[in-house]
């Protein structure tokens, strides 16, 4: 690909979806845009570039962004932020939300509903602790195709068998000729919707939890930190932010820090859990 | 290190299977059949066991139900490797004291993340 066509793409993506993309990852350029090149009948990526720079479809807009955001994704994936989920953020929940008994979680990159679908399936099996308690999950997407699929419940063998416990398979999920559809019971906890990240997210309403995994690892720093920054302002004092296993907030935002001990989990700076010593140093001292 | 017997009546299948289960960290030996996983399993019992369904001589599930009533015959978990993919079998499996369930085809991510589930291996960061 010619380095002009490379900066349509890339500034495109920029603009679009926050997405950064260098140069050492232009072949997913090729890999993933080839079929929307197609769909749209350009003989090549090349050709497709010349329809961007004019004034572009905003359904060929849609559909490179959507096939360069669409990421990978298993249930219960990386296993350690759901057994904290169970361990520690319930629990907390459990307490501090006794009266109200609610909890709001959101999936901000939910793809096709796996990590959503993981963590209901988790408070249906604990459902036992919290009797009458409602636990809503709001799952998010850029792609209107991806949440589609979300919305379906219905996964390939292969999905199926990625990090899914064959009790939780045999439990929650119907067969349907080659497929497996998760049952009504879990599907309606959670509510999917389209939403990019780089919009206000003010009119989502307030989490307690918030899932963002593997999605700043796309981001530039400044976008980064406009994001988490946002987030901050929708969780309460005692909220809790996760991301993925690649992701930090060092040197990005001072608004999140890491939970002691666990490895993900980031608390609110001042927060309900932050136990540094504030306090020690806002005390005068040597009176 | 811990030991795997791998159970199938397709040469090439153990050999993915043991190649698989050898890169996990696993010591492995192999069975033609359930009467032959038996007599490894009565030599020296394994922490797993890749088993599958449709074999002669001995069933995968035959040679299960007879695992379980013997002596440490609880010790190994058992994964059900298999191309019987409906539920019925699942929950036969399950019944007899399966603790996990692969349908074939598979590939090294879905062993690996089958074997996280049953509490074989630890789950690696990514």
């Amino acid at each position: 690909m010619k380095l002009q066509d490379f900066d349509v793409y890339k500034d495109l993506l920029m603009k679009k979806s926050g997405l950064v993309i260098t140069q050492d990852k232009s072949y997913l350029l090729d890999s993933r845009l080839t079929p929307v090149a197609k769909k749209w009948n350009f003989a090549n990526l090349d050709a497709m570039s010349v329809a961007l720079r004019g004034i572009p479809d905003q359904g060929l807009v849609r559909d490179i962004v959507e096939a360069m955001t669409t990421n990978e994704t298993s249930f219960f994936r990386d296993q350690k932020p759901f057994d904290q989920f169970k361990q520690t953020i319930l629990p907390h929940m459990l307490k501090a939300r006794a009266s109200v008994r609610k909890v709001r979680v959101w999936c901000a990159a939910s793809s096709s509903g796996q990590e959503p679908y993981s963590l209901s399936m988790l408070v249906k099996e604990n459902q036992a602790l919290m009797p009458g308690w409602s636990v809503e999950f709001l799952a998010t997407d850029l792609s209107e195709d991806i949440l589609a699929q979300a919305r379906g419940g219905l996964y390939s063998q292969f999905e199926v068998q990625r990090g899914l416990p064959i009790n939780l398979l045999m439990k929650y999920f119907r067969q349907e000729g080659e497929k497996w559809r998760i049952s009504e019971d879990i599907r309606k906890m959670v509510k999917y919707e389209t939403f990019n990240l780089l919009d206000p997210m003010t009119r989502l309403g307030k989490f307690d939890v918030i899932f963002c995994r593997n999605v700043l690892i796309y981001f530039d720093e400044p976008t980064k930190r406009r994001v988490l920054e946002g987030m901050a302002a929708l969780l309460p004092p005692d909220g809790f932010l996760f991301l993925g296993g690649a992701e930090t907030v060092f040197g990005i935002t001072e608004r999140f820090k890491p939970m002691e001990n666990t490895r993900g989990v980031y608390i609110l700076s001042g927060g309900a859990h932050d136990r540094a010593p504030a306090s020690a140093v806002a005390q005068p001292v040597g009176r | 290190m811990k030991s795997c017997l791998v159970v199938d009546d397709s040469r090439v299948v153990r050999k993915v299977a043991r190649r698989i289960a050898e890169e996990l960290g696993f010591s492995c030996e192999e069975a033609e059949d359930g009467q032959k996983a038996y007599e490894s399993c009565q030599a020296s019992m394994p922490d797993v066991i890749m088993l599958d369904w449709n074999m002669p001589v001995m069933s995968g599930i035959e040679f299960l139900e007879k695992l379980r009533q013997m002596e440490n015959g609880d010790h190994p978990k058992v994964v059900f490797c298999t191309t019987e993919n409906d539920m019925a079998h699942i929950q036969r499996a399950i019944m007899a004291g399966a603790n996990e369930y692969i349908m074939k085809p598979f590939d090294r991510d879905i062993v690996e993340s089958k074997f996280v589930q049953a509490g074989i291996l630890e789950q690696t960061v990514s």
